[in-house]
Parts: structure tokens; C-alpha cells; sequence
């Protein structure tokens, strides 16, 4: 029985009807933050996807531990209320739900599964303010409705806005620094550093090297063709920035697709 | 697999039960079932109307039986239904009171139950702060609260019949002026055989201190519901009226055929709120209210404004236009309409702005929400006469659909006569996504909360124009949590 907070074995997974994941192994265990890098298509939304329970995505074997409990069985909110947290690659719009509303739905809907007392009105603005001064974020993102008319920055603030509130205890960001410029992607960087601890541990997917040099990971994975092909500490994806994920791919090239 | 999850409660939802479809058990003093002279003759005895107001009716009548001759029945609206057999609705229906009442202790207790029942308190002690409420039960208003408070002001809040016998030089003058008996099918049946509704004159300058409502509770069986309701706005008045309506679950269909005149003289305004929510039938559509209403108000003064709010969640068939027609230069005419079609309801509603004077401006915004096997229709015609320059329209109809099974459509008329006006319109039909579904229950929202919180965004530009007391009552309707007041 290994203790990781973690533990994916063997993860074969469909999206839609196409099998993505063939095969996959990893292991994450409590205050670790790894990185999951790999070239498009290699199937690092769709693990995002199975861990948080996409309904697009099948899983068709393997099988997927956190808390040492299988999560094959648990539906999207149930695994969000056990601490499981995505932050999205593309942001969903709610037309006419302010973030607010939905900000104090989310967290207390948490709350009553700990049996924690949800908060009133005040304590939430009063929480949510704090941490939204510490996001360096406007206090309007309350009052707009959930992500409608955000640009490409303030969604993936707002993203790590919630996560800052909900206080999960695995964090998967999926590809978080994808359009950011330079200023937001310190700024995000900077939230997700103030949520390490040994308690919590990250996922985070990225396409890119430049976040690692903001959030700095335990462990790097190349994920490819649905596997994970390669692990190691932070200096292999200063050598993926190198050689590139064609690397990668000519390293698969003999092996049978 | 998740898939298949979200349909089964998007279908729980569409299929929640309807709790208000008990049966009041009181003795009714009903007229035999049929439409003829003697109906109406009888129905114009027992409210001892003037001689006029009979002569009114009978003109109606006659109409109407003319109508029904030539088989005039409107066929254009998308909606189904068999043939209505208008010789076997009973016109009139009272509950048996033994006299006129003073005061509520004398009202029938059963009847108070009923309302309480209904979440509609007639006491004065346990108001709702701020609302004057007329109820009428089948044919008759059986009590009106608030009455010596507003009569302070010089409003005059009562039964319609009530009106005929306090004011009818008022009535008179009014009635029939906004929708004449002719109108339509519909609008002339009313006019001959109209029992009760709520009547509210808001003399010169008054801002009516409190929200004017009734309440209309269909209970006998076979009968058909025929109120008329009319309210007028003097010089620079304003009042907010709002009209709620259930109806207990029967196998056989009951038939509302209701008229609504508004009148706004200068710089008046008349705020119109409804929630609708008849008997809807059961999930095979057998039963449920037909409702067949003409609801239209008359902007005559200048500045003056009507506006409309509808939240319809009710009956098995909705067909309902509530129009302005903007005469007085620089009036305004408002709609915003909330219309949920489940089982299978449908509903053909909207709205037509008549442009007249010049500067008149109008918004049109229209949400229909459909699940189940529902059908839904917005229609809605925007005229700008050739007088109306620099005549103003914006309209706005947004369909959301709920599943595989249902409809939605929209059918905007446009009627331009002059070229300095500008309208607009636009139209939108979406799906509840799955991917809005999925962001929120990542955020360990349930999926049925996180259904009510889609609709009730997708909803909240027009739940925001209902006065706070039915804005409530619309949410609970709708299944959706109250929007919180943070942010």
C-alpha cells in the first residue's frame, strides 16, 4: 500500500469514441507539485479529463486511486467535494450567474459536504475579498456574470481565484499558461506558489517550459501516444525546451504505435 | 453513461409535481352549462349590472355566436388541441356566500384556507408587506384587502363587479376602449360572458403606495374562467399590479379566457407583472388549462410607459399576447416574458408594440425555456406607423432548450412605415451545455443545482423587473435557487 495521494495505474481512456490514454502510470503523492509536459494530441486534457470526471471521457482500464479510493465511481461533484480540483483550459461562460453566486454556491456546497457550516453573505465577501486582493484581481470579477466577456488572462485568474477558495487538496491546471503574456502568467504563477503545501499536491499540465520557471515542480512527466514516456526533475524539461518534442518522438519511433 | 445522468434529471426536473392541483370543497351557485341569452342574461342579473353593461354583452354575444357559426376560431397560432365544445363550459360559477361582506372574518373560512393554502394570505395581520390583494375564486373577487389604506389616496382597488356598481361611469368610459368586443375570438367570448377581475384607478398624481395584486384561483369543475381586468393610470400616476393563478389537477381541460385593458394617460405608468401557473397537465398532456387571453395596454398620454413582465410556467396551452400600443409621443412599452414549456405544454406567447406617436420607444426581451416534449413559439409583431418617427425598437428572444425532445421557435413580425425609426432584433437558441453543466459540478455544485443556476442566469434579465415579492414565487416556480443579493 503506497501512500500517495495519487496513484494511476495502467489508464487506458477514450474521448468521444477515440482511445486516448493507453497505459498510463503515475504516482503523486502529498506537497508534491508535478509537471506533465508533452506535444499535442498526447492525451494531457484527457488525463485532466478522467481525474475530474468529464463525461466525455471513458475510462476503459486501468483504474485511478486518490485517497487510496477508487474514482471510477464518483461523479464530477462528488470527487470536486473530495478536494479535487480542475482548473480549465477553456473556462466555461455562465450568462446571467454572477461569479459571486456561483463562487459562494461552489465553496459551500464543499462546506456541507465536510460538515462545515456554509458561510453567510459576509463571511464570504469578507473571504473572497481577501483572496482576491492577494490574486491582485479587481473586485468587480464579482459582480460580472462567470467568465462572460473575460478575456483570455481574467479567466484563467478566475480559475485560480477559485482555487484559491476552495482549497483543494489536487489541484490539476490544464495548460493554466496557455495565452497568458508575461504579467498574468507571474501573477498566476504567484496564486498557485501560495497554495503549496505539504498537504496539497499539483498536477500541472503545461505545453511549454516558461511556467516552470514560475512554479517550479518536483517531477517532470513527458507524457506521449497515451503513456508517460519519460519522467525526471526539473532539468528534462529544460532538455524538452532543447531538442523539442520531435525527441520524444524519434525516441518512440522503433516501438509499435 | 454521464450523459444519460444529466437527461434523467433535466427530465426530474421537467416532470417536478404540481402543488397547487387540490380541490376546494364548497358549495357553487352555477349557471347551466351552455352560452345563450339567458346565460349571459343571468350572469348580468346576479352582478344587477345597468342596463348598458347587458346591452354590452349581448352586442359580444352575438359576435361570438356569429364567429363560432363561421367556424372563426383562430388556427394560427403553433399549438393543438381538439375542438373546444363551447356549449358544454358552465359560464358561471360562485361560491355560495350567504351576503355581502363587510369584512374578511366573514369570508367563508374555507376559501381563507384556500388561499393560505396557496401561500396567499388574506389576513391583514400576516400580509405580505406592501401588497393589497384582490382574490377571486371562479367567478367572483371573495375578498379585497387593504381597501380603507388605499382609499385614502383616492385609489380604487376592487372587483370588477364591484366597480360597475361604485364607479360605472369610470368603467364606462373605459371598457372595451383598449380591447373592443370585437377583437378577437377570444376577447369576444370574455365580453359577453365575463364573471369577475380586479378593477384599480390611480387618480391624478398618486403614486399608488403599495403593490396592487390578485389572485385567481380556477375550482369548479367544467368551467370556464372569464375575468376582466382594468386598470387606469391618470395624469402622472403610478402603480405595480401583479396577478398570480392556479388551478386544481382535472383529467377534462378548463378553458381562461381573460381580457386585461390598461390605460396610461400623460406621464402615467403601469407596471404589469404575471405569474402564470395553471394547472399545466400531467406528463401525457391530458388535462390542464387552456389559456387564451388578450391582454393589451394603451399608452394614450405623452411619456407615458406600460410595461409587462410574464412569468409563465403554467397551462397546457398558453396563448397570449400582452401588446402596448404607444400613442402618447414619447411613450414607452415594455415585455419581458419568461415562458417554460414541460410534459407537454405548449405555449405561443409575445408580444406586439404599436408605434403611434412620435419618440416612442419599446423593448421586447423574450426567454423561453422548453424540456420534455414542450413546444414553444415566441410571436411578435413591432408596427411603427407612418406618424411614429424617430420610433425606437429593440427586441431580444432567446430559446433555451432542455433536452432532445422539445421545440422552441420564434416568429417576429416586422411592420415599418417610417423610414426614421430603427428596430432591432435578435434571436438565439441554445442548449444547456454540457460543458457548462460539467465547469459547475467540477466546483461540487449538484447537477440539479447547477441546471437551476443555468436557467436562472439565463432567465435573470426579466426576473429582475418583478417586484421582489413575486420574484420569489417565480424562482420557486422556475425550481431555481434566489439569485443571492452578493455583488
Amino acid at each position: 500500500m503506497s501512500d500517495a495521494m495519487l496513484e494511476i495505474r495502467g489508464l487506458c481512456a477514450a474521448a468521444g469514441d477515440q482511445e486516448i490514454l493507453r497505459g498510463l502510470d503515475l504516482e503523486v503523492r502529498a506537497g508534491e507539485v508535478h509537471a506533465l509536459m508533452g506535444p499535442n494530441g498526447s492525451g494531457k486534457s484527457t488525463l485532466a479529463g478522467a481525474l475530474a470526471g468529464r463525461p466525455s471521457v471513458t475510462l476503459t482500464g486501468g483504474q485511478i486511486l486518490y485517497q487510496g479510493r477508487s474514482l471510477a465511481e464518483l461523479a464530477p461533484e462528488e470527487r470536486a467535494r473530495e478536494g479535487i480540483f480542475l482548473a480549465f483550459q477553456y473556462p466555461v461562460e455562465i450568462p446571467g450567474v454572477t461569479n459571486s453566486y456561483f463562487l459562494k454556491a461552489a465553496l459551500n456546497a464543499q462546506r456541507r459536504h465536510r460538515g462545515e457550516e456554509e458561510l453567510d453573505a459576509f463571511d464570504f465577501l469578507a473571504l473572497v475579498k481577501q483572496k482576491i486582493a492577494a490574486l491582485k484581481m479587481d473586485e468587480k470579477f464579482l459582480s460580472r456574470a462567470v467568465n462572460e466577456g473575460f478575456s483570455g488572462g481574467e479567466k484563467k485568474r478566475n480559475e485560480v481565484l477559485q482555487m484559491a477558495l476552495l482549497e483543494p487538496r489536487l489541484a490539476i491546471l490544464d495548460e493554466t499558461d496557455s495565452g497568458l503574456d508575461i504579467d498574468a502568467l507571474r501573477t498566476v504563477a504567484d496564486g498557485v506558489n501560495a497554495l503549496r503545501s505539504p498537504e496539497r499536491a499539483m498536477l500541472v499540465i503545461t505545453h511549454y517550459q516558461r511556467l516552470l520557471d514560475y512554479i517550479v515542480p518536483d517531477r517532470v512527466h513527458v507524457l506521449a501516444r497515451g503513456r508517460i514516456v519519460r519522467s525526471g526533475g526539473r532539468e528534462l524539461a529544460l532538455e524538452l525546451e532543447e531538442r523539442g518534442y520531435a525527441w520524444v518522438e524519434e525516441q518512440l519511433a522503433g516501438e509499435p504505435a | 453513461m454521464a450523459a444519460e445522468t444529466s437527461r434523467e434529471t433535466l427530465e426530474q426536473l421537467a416532470r417536478r409535481d404540481y402543488q397547487y392541483g387540490f380541490v376546494t370543497e364548497i358549495e357553487a351557485d352555477a349557471a347551466p352549462p351552455g352560452l345563450s341569452e339567458d346565460t349571459v342574461r343571468l350572469i348580468s342579473r346576479k352582478k344587477q349590472e345597468p342596463e348598458w353593461l347587458l346591452a354590452w354583452r349581448l352586442k359580444a354575444l352575438h359576435r361570438f355566436l356569429e364567429l363560432l357559426e363561421h367556424e372563426t376560431e383562430p388556427t394560427w397560432a403553433k399549438v393543438q388541441y381538439p375542438k373546444l365544445d363551447y356549449q358544454k363550459i358552465i359560464y358561471y360559477s360562485a361560491p355560495i356566500q350567504n351576503k355581502k361582506l363587510d369584512s374578511l372574518d366573514e369570508v367563508d373560512p374555507e376559501l381563507l384556507r384556500t388561499y393560505e393554502k396557496l401561500g396567499i394570505s388574506l389576513s391583514e395581520q400576516k400580509r405580505l408587506t406592501g401588497v393589497a390583494v384582490d382574490a377571486v375564486f371562479d367567478s367572483v373577487s371573495v375578498a379585497t384587502t387593504f381597501r380603507a389604506e388605499l382609499e385614502k389616496h383616492g385609489i380604487i382597488f376592487c372587483s370588477f363587479s364591484e366597480a360597475v356598481q361604485r364607479c360605472p361611469e369610470i368603467v364606462q368610459q373605459y371598457l372595451g376602449s383598449v380591447v373592443p368586443y370585437a377583437d378577437n375570438f377570444f376577447a369576444t367570448l370574455n365580453s359577453a360572458v365575463f364573471s369577475d377581475g380586479s378593477f384599480a384607478y390611480i387618480p391624478k398624481g398618486v403614486r399608488c403606495p403599495m403593490e396592487l395584486s390578485t389572485y385567481f384561483r380556477m375550482n369548479a369543475k367544467g368551467t370556464g374562467q372569464f375575468e376582466r381586468t382594468l386598470l387606469v393610470a391618470e395624469e402622472g400616476a403610478y402603480v405595480s399590479y401583479l396577478e398570480g393563478c392556479t388551478a386544481p389537477m382535472r383529467d377534462e381541460n378548463q378553458l381562461h379566457a381573460a381580457v386585461v385593458e390598461l390605460v396610461a394617460l400623460d406621464r402615467a405608468e403601469i407596471k404589469y407583472s404575471t405569474v402564470q401557473n395553471w394547472y399545466p397537465g400531467d406528463e401525457n398532456g391530458k388535462g390542464g388549462v387552456y389559456n387564451f387571453v388578450t391582454k393589451r395596454g394603451a399608452c394614450r398620454g405623452y411619456r407615458s410607459k406600460i410595461s409587462w413582465t410574464q412569468v409563465e410556467t403554467g397551462s397546457a396551452i398558453t396563448w397570449k399576447y400582452p401588446s402596448c400600443i404607444l400613442q402618447g409621443d414619447e411613450s414607452v412599452g415594455e415585455f419581458y416574458s419568461v415562458a417554460m414549456t414541460r410534459g407537454c405544454q405548449q405555449a405561443d406567447t409575445g408580444t406586439k408594440m404599436i408605434h403611434l406617436g412620435k419618440n416612442t420607444r419599446s423593448t421586447i426581451v423574450s426567454k423561453g425555456i422548453s424540456s420534455g416534449r414542450g413546444q414553444q413559439s415566441y410571436r411578435g409583431l413591432v408596427r411603427i406607423g407612418p406618424r411614429a418617427s424617430g420610433a425606437r425598437n429593440h427586441s431580444q428572444c432567446d430559446s433555451l432548450l432542455l433536452g432532445d425532445q422539445c421545440g422552441a421557435h420564434t416568429f417576429p413580425y416586422l411592420e415599418v412605415q417610417n423610414a426614421s425609426s430603427t428596430v432591432e432584433h435578435e434571436a438565439t437558441t441554445s442548449k444547456i451545455g454540457e460543458d457548462q453543466l460539467f465547469y459547475l459540478r467540477q466546483r461540487g455544485i449538484s447537477e440539479e443545482d447547477a441546471v437551476s443556476m443555468i436557467v436562472n442566469g439565463f432567465c435573470k434579465q426579466v426576473l429582475r423587473e418583478l417586484p421582489m415579492e413575486f420574484a420569489v414565487e417565480a424562482q420557486n416556480l422556475l425550481g431555481l435557487s434566489l439569485e443571492g443579493s452578493v455583488g
